[in-house]
C-alpha cells in the first residue's frame, strides 16, 4: 500500500513536471489535445476506430500465442513450451481471439457504419458506447496483465471446472481469467443494448426495419444475442469468482456442487457467442458481395428471415458441446436435430450471394476477395459442422483435432474473413483512404493458402487419433507429417498479417484519398456521406425511399440524398472523461480481487461509484454545431 | 492470365491431396481403420454425413466456380445488371432440398444414438469400472476383484461395459479404434460399451484438458482371445511371489515400503498413485516411456520431466545400489 502511494505521488510531480504544473492554460492545454480528445470522446466514428485499433493489437497477439503453439507441435517431442506453459498459451488464445480480437473488431465495424446506414448522427447512447470500449479495454489489458503478474489462466478458453477450482489450478491465472473477462462482458453487454436502442430508434425518415441493409441486420440480430447470451456468462463467472475467493462449492462435487452446471453455464452463453461472431460477417459478406457484383442483394427477405432464424436456433442447440458428458441419448438426439436444422437457413445464405453474383458484374477489389475466399472455406466449416452434430459421429470428433479444424473453418474463415472484407470495404469511410489493392490482393493470398494448409491437414490429424490442447503427439502412429505442414501453414498467415500492418501504415502515410463513394458502387446510406463524415455524420437527415437507399437514388438520376429536413444547427454530445475513469476503477477492483487485496479492490469500486455520482449529477447538455451546406462548397 | 491462375491453384490443391492421401493414421489409434463394432457404427455415420456433405459441397462449388468465371468484370466492359430481387421458386427449392438431406442424415442418427447408448445384458459382459486421475486411469475388474493401472484388458468378441468414474477434474476416455469417447466427470458415473473384434494392442488418450499432464494421460488396450484372457485373469489373481529374505529384492521391499507404498498402495486416500502390483508385466512406465530399467531410473529421478504435472514426487535421494534393488524387487511382481 506504502510502495502504490509513493509510485503515485511520483507520478503526479512528473506529471506536473512534464506539463508545466497545474495553472489555468493547464486545462485548457489537456482539453484541446489529440489525446484528451481521444480518450474522451463520445463520437461513434472514432470509438470505432479505438475498438478496430485495440482489436488488431489483441489479434496480433493471440496470433503470436498461436504461432508459439505450432513451433511446439512442429515436430513431436519438442521442449520450446511443455506442460502448463502450453496450456497458458491455448487458453489464452483462446479467450483473446474471441473476446479481444473477434469482439472488439465486431464492435468496430457496427460503429462505424451501422449509425452512417440508418442516417444517424449517433448511437443511441453516445456515453454508455464510450463506456463500453473502456470497460472491453481495461477487462482485456486486466487478462493479458496476467502474464506478467503470477501466471496466464491455464484451464481452457471454456475453463471448465474442476481444473478451473482453486485446487487444480492455483495461483491468479484463472481470477485473471474469471474478472478479465467480467469486466469485459459488462463493456460488451451494455455495447449490444446500446446498438439494439440505435437501430430500433434512429433509423432515418423511410428506413423501415425492411430496408435496413443486411450488415445493419446482422447487428441488430447480434446485438439480441449479445443481451440474451452475455447474461449467462456473467452469472457463471460470478460463481466461479465465489468458488474462487470466497469459498464457495458450486462446482465442486464434493461439496455437493456440479461441474456440468458450468459446462451448461458457459455454453448456453458460448454457444450463441459463436453466432454472435459470425453473424456480422455474414451481413459484410452481403454488403460486399452485393456492391462488387453491381447488384442487389439476391432475396433480402429471406437474408433476413435466415438471419432472426439463426440467432434463434442459435440458443437452441448448446448441448452440442456437451454430447460426451453423458446426458443420456434423449437430450443428444433433440438437440442434434436443433443443430441440423441450422444448416437450412445457412444453406439459404450460401445459396442468395451464389446467386446475387449470377448476373452481376463482378469486380475481384480486395474486400470482394475475402468475399469470395470466405465461401467456399466457410462451406466447408459448416459442412465438418453437420458432421459434428450427429452424436454418435461427435463421440469420435469430441476434443479431437478435428474439432479444432471445424472452429478455425468457421472462425477464421467466417469471422475473420469477413472482418477482413469489412476493414478493407469501410476503411475509406473510416479513415479517408483506399487501403492499398496490391498489399491487399497479397495480404488475401498468403493468408488464404496459409489457412487452409495449417487447418485442412488437422480434420485427419483428428481421425488419426490426436486429441486437442495437447502439447506434444505419439511418434510413428502418422501424425508428424501433418503436423508439420500444419506448422508450416502458419507462415502464410503471419506473412499476410504482416502484409496488412505494412498496408495500414503505407495506407495512412500516402494512400489515395477516398470519395465519398469511395468504390463508385456504393449502394447504402453510408456512401452518400463524405469520408470520412463530419462529426455530425448527415448535415441533414435523409430522406430513404427503398432498400438501398443510395441506389435508388442513383437509379433516378440524383447525386444524393433528397433531405428530410432544413439546415440546421446540430446538436452534439459533450465528451465525457467519466467513461475512462469508471473503467479504471473497475481495473483496479479487478485487480485487487485477483491479489486478494481488498483494500485496493474497495478503492477501485470506490472510483465506480464516484463516477456513477460524478454522471447523475452531470447537467451538460452538450453543444451545436452548425453544418457546413453540402451544396455549397461542402467537404467532398 | 486469370485460367492460368486457377491451373495454378488447382495444381496446389492437387498436391496437397497427394501428399494426405501419403500417409494414414496407425490401426491402433486411427478413426478410419475400426476394430469395435461402435467405432463402425460410428465410422459409417461419418462416411454417410461426408457423402452428403461432399454432395452439397461440389453443388455449391459447381455454381461458385461458374459464377466467377462467367460474370466476372472484362476489360472495357461497364455493364448494367439487371437489379434481380429474388426468386421464390429457387429459395423454395434450396430450403426444401437440405431439409429433405437432413432427415435423411437425421433418421440413423437418431437411430444410432439411442443404439449406442443401450446397455448390454449383465451376463456374458465384462464390467469395468475406470476412474480417471491427473494423469493416469485407474482399472478396476468387479467381476473378478482386479485392480491396475495404465493398461486394461479385454476378450476380444465380448462386450465390455466401462463404468466411467470421475474424482478430480475433466477427462475423457478414449479409444479411437474401437468407438468414440465419453467424458470423465467428477462426482458422477458415465457408461460406454464398446468390444474388440480383433486382438490386438489398441491405444487410448485422454481427449479433455485435464491440467499440464493432459498430453501425456495415455493408456493401453490389449484385446486378447478368450483363452488368454482367461490366463491373464488367473495370473493378475495369483498373489505376488514374496522375496527370498536378505536377497536385493527384500531390500528394494524394503525401500518400496518406506518410499512407495503411502501412495502407491492407497494408504493415504488423498494422495493415490497407480496400484503397481504386478507392475513387472506392464509394457510401459507411467503409461508413455517403454518399460526398462533405464526409463525407471529416468522416471524416478525426475518424474516432472517425464510428465508435467503430476503428483509423484522425486526419487533423486536413493543411492545406486538402494535403486538398483528398488528395481528389482519392482520387476520381481510379476
Amino acid at each position: 500500500m506504502g510502495t502504490l502511494i509513493v509510485i503515485l505521488v511520483l507520478v503526479l510531480f512528473l506529471a506536473a513536471i512534464f506539463t508545466g504544473g497545474y495553472n489555468k492554460q493547464f486545462q485548457e492545454r489537456v482539453r484541446k489535445s489529440r489525446t484528451w480528445d481521444w480518450l474522451t470522446t463520445v463520437d461513434h466514428k472514432k470509438i470505432g476506430i479505438l475498438y478496430l485499433m485495440a482489436g488488431l493489437v489483441f489479434f496480433i497477439i493471440g496470433g503470436i500465442e498461436a504461432t508459439f503453439m505450432r513451433l511446439q507441435l512442429f515436430v513431436p517431442g519438442n521442449d520450446l513450451f511443455v506442460g502448463r506453459t502450453f496450456n497458458e498459451l491455448l487458453t489464452m488464445h483462446g479467450t483473446t481471439m474471441i473476446f479481444l480480437a473477434a469482439m472488439p473488431m465486431i464492435f468496430a465495424l457496427m460503429n462505424a457504419v451501422v449509425p452512417l446506414q440508418i442516417g444517424a448522427r449517433d448511437v443511441a447512447f453516445p456515453f454508455v458506447n464510450a463506456l463500453g470500449f473502456w470497460l472491453f479495454f481495461s477487462g482485456g489489458l486486466l487478462l493479458n496483465l496476467s502474464w506478467i503478474f503470477g501466471g496466464a489462466p491455464d484451464a481452457g478458453w471454456t475453463s471448465y471446472t474442476g481444473l478451473a477450482l482453486n485446487q487444480y489450478s492455483p495461483g491468479p491465472g484463472v481470477d485473471f481469467y474469471v474478472l478479465g473477462l467480467q469486466i469485459a462482458g459488462i463493456g460488451t453487454l451494455i455495447g449490444g443494448l446500446n446498438f439494439l436502442v440505435t437501430v430500433i430508434n434512429l433509423r432515418a425518415p423511410g428506413m423501415t426495419f425492411l430496408r435496413l441493409p443486411l450488415f445493419t441486420w446482422t447487428a441488430f440480430v447480434t446485438s439480441g444475442l449479445i443481451l440474451f447470451a452475455f447474461p449467462a456468462l456473467t452469472v457463471a463467472l460470478l460463481m466461479l469468482m465465489f468458488d474462487r475467493l470466497f469459498g464457495a462449492n458450486f462446482f465442486d462435487y464434493t461439496m455437493g456442487g456440479s461441474t456440468v452446471i458450468w459446462e451448461h453455464l458457459f455454453w448456453i452463453f458460448g454457444h450463441p457467442e459463436v453466432y454472435i461472431v459470425i453473424l456480422p460477417a455474414f451481413g459484410v459478406m452481403s454488403d460486399v458481395i452485393s456492391t462488387f457484383s453491381k447488384k442487389r442483394l439476391f432475396g433480402y427477405n429471406s437474408m433476413v428471415f435466415a438471419t432472426v432464424l439463426i440467432g434463434f436456433l442459435g440458443f437452441m442447440v448448446w448441448v452440442h458441446h456437451m454430447f460426451t458428458v453423458g446426458l443420456g441419448p434423449i437430450s443428444n438426439s433433440v438437440f442434434a436435430v436443433a443443430t441440423m436444422a441450422i444448416a437450412v437457413p445457412t444453406g439459404i445464405k450460401v445459396f442468395n450471394w451464389l446467386f446475387t453474383m449470377w448476373g452481376g458484374e463482378i469486380q475481384f477489389k480486395t474486400p470482394m476477395l475475402w468475399a469470395v475466399g470466405f465461401i467456399p472455406t466457410f462451406v466447408m466449416g459448416g459442412m465438418t459442422g453437420v458432421m459434428l452434430a450427429l452424436p454418435p459421429a461427435d463421440f469420435q470428433y469430441q476434443d479431437s483435432y478435428f474439432v479444432v479444424a471445424h472452429f478455425h473453418y468457421v472462425l477464421v474463415g467466417g469471422t475473420v474473413f469477413g472482418l477482413f472484407a469489412g476493414i478493407y470495404y469501410w476503411w475509406p469511410k473510416m479513415f479517408g483512404k483506399l487501403l492499398n489493392e496490391t498489399l491487399g490482393k497479397w495480404h488475401f493470398w498468403t493468408f488464404l493458402i496459409g489457412f487452409h494448409l495449417t487447418f485442412f491437414p488437422q480434420h485427419f490429424l483428428g481421425l488419426f487419433g490426436m486429441p486437442r490442447r495437447v502439447f506434444t503427439y505419439q511418434t510413428n502412429v502418422g501424425l508428424e507429417k501433418l503436423n508439420e505442414l500444419s506448422s508450416i501453414g502458419v507462415a502464410g498467415m503471419v506473412i499476410g498479417t504482416i502484409l496488412f500492418l505494412i498496408n495500414i501504415i503505407y495506407t495512412l502515410r500516402k494512400g489515395k484519398k477516398a470519395k465519398a463513394d469511395a468504390w463508385e458502387l456504393g449502394r447504402t446510406l453510408e456512401w452518400s456521406i463524405p469520408s470520412p463524415p463530419p462529426e455530425y455524420n448527415f448535415a441533414q437527415t435523409p430522406l430513404v425511399r427503398g432498400f438501398d437507399a443510395l441506389w435508388v437514388e442513383k437509379e433516378a438520376g440524383n447525386k444524393s440524398m433528397t433531405p428530410a429536413e432544413p439546415l440546421g444547427s446540430i446538436h452534439m454530445p459533450s465528451p465525457s472523461y467519466i467513461p475512462i475513469l469508471m473503467s479504471l476503477g473497475f481495473f483496479v477492483a479487478g485487480f485487487g480481487f485477483i491479489v486478494r487485496g481488498i483494500p485496493a479492490a474497495a478503492i477501485g469500486l470506490i472510483i465506480v461509484v464516484v463516477s456513477l455520482f460524478l454522471r447523475s449529477f452531470d447537467y451538460d447538455k452538450g453543444y451545436h454545431v452548425e453544418p457546413e451546406d453540402p451544396e455549397k462548397g461542402g467537404k467532398e | 492470365m486469370e485460367r492460368l491462375r486457377v491451373w495454378r491453384i488447382g495444381l496446389l490443391v492437387s498436391l496437397v491431396m497427394l501428399l494426405l492421401a501419403g500417409c494414414s493414421g496407425d490401426p491402433s489409434l486411427s478413426v478410419l481403420d475400426p476394430k469395435g463394432s461402435a467405432a463402425k457404427i460410428q465410422l459409417n455415420l461419418i462416411y454417410w454425413s461426408l457423402g452428403l456433405m461432399t454432395v452439397v459441397f461440389v453443388i455449391v462449388i459447381t455454381i461458385y466456380v461458374y459464377v466467377l468465371v462467367r460474370y466476372r468484370k472484362r476489360k472495357g466492359q461497364n455493364r448494367m445488371p439487371e437489379q434481380v430481387h429474388g426468386s421464390t421458386k429457387l429459395e423454395i427449392i434450396w430450403t426444401v432440398i437440405p431439409i429433405a438431406a437432413l432427415i435423411a442424415l437425421a433418421i440413423p442418427t437418431v437411430q444410432y444414438t439411442f443404439d449406442l447408448a443401450k446397455e448390454p445384458p449383465a451376463k456374458d459382459t465384462v464390467i469395468i469400472d475406470v476412474t480417471g486421475h491427473q494423469y493416469w486411469w485407474e482399472f478396476k475388474y468387479p467381476q473378478y476383484g482386479i485392480t491396475t493401472a495404465q493398461e486394461v484388458h479385454i476378450p476380444v468378441g465380448k462386450k465390455i461395459l466401462f463404468r466411467i468414474h470421475g474424482k478430480d477434474v475433466l477427462h475423457a476416455f478414449w479409444i479411437p479404434s474401437l468407438g468414440g469417447k465419453v467424458d470423465v466427470v467428477p462426482g458422477r458415473v458415465n457408461t460406454l460399451t464398446l468390444d474388440a473384434q480383433e486382438a490386438k494392442v489398441y491405444q487410448g488418450k485422454c481427449a479433455e484438458l485435464c491440467g499440464a499432464g493432459h498430453a501425456l494421460m495415455d493408456f493401453k488396450v490389449f484385446a486378447q482371445k478368450q483363452a488368454d484372457f482367461d490366463k491373464w485373469l488367473a495370473a493378475m489373481k495369483q498373489p505376488v511371489a514374496s522375496v527370498s529374505a536378505s536377497s536385493s529384492e527384500a531390500n528394494g521391499e524394503k525401500i518400496f515400503k518406506q518410499n512407495c507404498m503411502g501412495c502407491h498402495a492407497g494408504i493415504n486416500p488423498n494422495i493415490q498413485g497407480p496400484n503397481l502390483n504386478k507392475f513387472a508385466t506392464r509394457s510401459t512406465i507411467a503409461g508413455i516411456l517403454p518399460h526398462n530399467d533405464e526409463n525407471i531410473k529416468i522416471w524416478l529421478k525426475n518424474p516432472q520431466a517425464v510428465k508435467p504435472g503430476t503428483l509423484m514426487p522425486k526419487i533423486d535421494y536413493l543411492n545406486k545400489d538402494e535403486l538398483n534393488d528398488l528395481i528389482k524387487y519392482l520387476d520381481s511382481r510379476k
